[in-house]
């Protein structure tokens, strides 16, 4: 056994808020780049939409609170979550639809519980929610990948779909995601169904796949950086996993496969940058386990059963509510005590 | 047997009672500030709602359809949810004292709960047999017991958050289940009822 001699200074300066919330911002670049290359310039300037308008939504809260709107601001935590969001929403969609988005998040999900580390909600995913019921039509539009079309979507014809509003929507160049045609098809159906359409099924499945990955190369590098632990994306992915090897294995012409799962729709985005949040996911390890395997679980079973083709926002949400009660009963033993403290009968 | 799993499915989350429905959002607010209260309401609930949505079956079918007086099935449930109420109260009490402390004040309160008459008077509409508006009952019951619980853990920690003035207290809360509303709408579709 070596002993390891380090010389001073042993202190050294703790990570900020700021500092998490850029590297968190940082991250998510692959993926963004990814969805670029993939999609056209749609979700950049849904990013850029969405920040703007949620930084001046939060300077806005905070004012009319009698607050310093400055150090909430640079501590770029609504920043990330505009980025997400606009991560999150279709590309092309209209610029309304980003900008009541971030409404939701910065003002109602956020700012209304005393920002920062007070929201029980991931206000990214309350917005997403939020849309994804009110406006269906607009929120399940994704953009066709650029690998299926003859020409790509140019950066004036994105502006013009973004702010020409929902009447001119390009219908061209939009269709159903690979989650969707599974929802609506079924296994064996849904490569019928992008032949019909003109479309080779392994092109459609590569896109969606590649944006997976790099959002994933994101989350590793988070990992990496000790942004968070590996618990909540390990027990998610790994319940989702095993959930869907289980009914392929005994059904494959009717349930997707866990390549399906993995690596289409906002798995990979949702196990690294959603699920991770420290603010309103359970907070010790063993409940950030419990926490994932909650929204795997609740994944599996809304897509393949429920009205929606994707399921992480709600499965998150669903997990940001039990959250609290997790907490009770995962509270890890302190030190000096024989047994950990559980639940609410040790209170007296 | 897959019939009653579906239905206990659908009332504990597609039809959740409080957070889809919107019945016995009185007890949800009133009784959600400490997770201490709000386990031992659930308690009460569950074992009253069960009861009571199999009793007004009986009250129904052997009583008041015979007689031909249908129409007095509101009152006449009220009446024997009160009964069914008092009635378990004087049981508890004598019987275990341990849980009459725990129970306590929450069983008269129960009479007031608006989602105890709901789940008799739409239990009925369902045209179910006893066994069936047993476990519906009893699934609405259970969905309200999880969203009670997980709620009122919630609440302890927006209580301790920096809300704004006018927003502090009931508003926030409502906020909230507002908000938890909408992620219950996520398992909208699962069974088809």
């Amino acid at each position: 056994m070596a002993f390891i001699r380090v010389s001073s200074p042993h202190l050294h300066r703790p990570l900020s808020t700021s500092k998490v919330m850029q590297t968190v911002i940082l991250a998510t670049l692959p993926g963004l780049a990814a969805l670029t290359w993939l999609f056209g310039w749609g979700s950049i300037i849904n990013v850029l939409i969405a920040s703007v308008s949620g930084l001046l939504f939060e300077a806005l809260i905070l004012k009319m609170r009698g607050r310093n709107p400055l150090p909430a601001l640079k501590d770029n935590s609504a920043l990330l979550t505009c980025v997400l969001l606009g991560i999150a929403l279709p590309p092309l969609a209209p610029w309304w639809l980003v900008v009541t988005g971030t409404f939701v998040a910065i003002v109602i999900a956020k700012q209304l519980y005393g920002g920062l580390g007070n929201n029980p909600f991931n206000p990214a995913m309350v917005a997403y929610a939020l849309l994804l019921i009110s406006f269906p039509v607009e929120m399940t539009q994704w953009v066709t990948p650029a690998a299926l079309l003859d020409s790509s979507v140019s950066l004036t014809q994105s502006l013009s779909a973004v702010f020409g509003g929902a009447v001119n929507a390009p219908d061209a160049f939009t269709m159903a995601t690979p989650l969707d045609g599974f929802k609506h098809k079924g296994a064996l159906m849904a490569d019928e169904y992008w032949v019909q359409n003109g479309f080779q099924p392994e092109k459609v499945w590569e896109a969606w796949a590649t944006a997976s990955i790099a959002f994933m190369l994101g989350g590793l590098y988070l990992l990496w950086k000790r942004i968070f632990t590996w618990h909540t994306p390990v027990a998610m992915l790994g319940t989702l996993f095993v959930l869907s090897l289980l009914f392929y294995g005994t059904d494959a012409s009717n349930y997707a496969s866990p390549m399906v799962h993995l690596l289409s729709g906002a798995t990979m985005f949702g196990a690294f940058f959603i699920a991770t949040d420290p603010v309103t996911a359970a907070t010790s390890n063993k409940g950030k386990i419990w926490f994932g395997i909650g929204i795997g679980v609740l994944v599996y079973v809304i897509r393949t059963w429920g009205n929606y083709p994707d399921a992480v926002a709600f499965s998150v949400l669903l997990m940001n509510f039990a959250a609290p009660f997790i907490d009770y009963y995962t509270q890890p033993r302190s030190f000096g005590h024989n047994k950990a403290r559980k639940g609410i009968k040790n209170e007296k | 047997m897959t019939e009653y799993i579906l239905l206990l499915i659908s009332t504990i989350l597609v039809n959740n009672f409080v957070l889809v429905q919107f019945l016995g959002l009185c007890p949800f607010m009133g009784v959600s500030n400490k997770l201490e209260s709000a386990m031992g309401m659930s308690l009460a609930t569950t074992f009253v709602l069960t009861l009571s949505s199999s009793s007004s079956y009986l009250v129904y079918h052997f009583v008041l359809e015979p007689l031909g007086i249908e129409y007095l099935k509101t009152i006449a449930f009220i009446m024997m949810i009160a009964v069914v109420v008092q009635f378990t109260e004087m049981v508890v009490r004598k019987t275990s004292p341990l849980l009459y402390r725990v129970l306590g004040i929450f069983l008269p309160l129960i009479t007031t709960n608006c989602a105890v008459l709901g789940v008799a008077l739409l239990s009925l509409n369902r045209n179910s047999g006893f066994v069936e508006a047993t476990i519906y009952g009893f699934g609405a019951s259970v969905g309200f017991s999880l969203v009670l619980v997980l709620f009122a853990a919630m609440r302890e920690r927006i209580a301790v958050a920096d809300v704004p003035a006018p927003f502090k207290g009931s508003s926030i809360a409502m906020v909230t289940a507002g908000l938890m509303s909408l992620a219950f709408l996520g398992f909208s579709g699962l069974v088809q009822l």
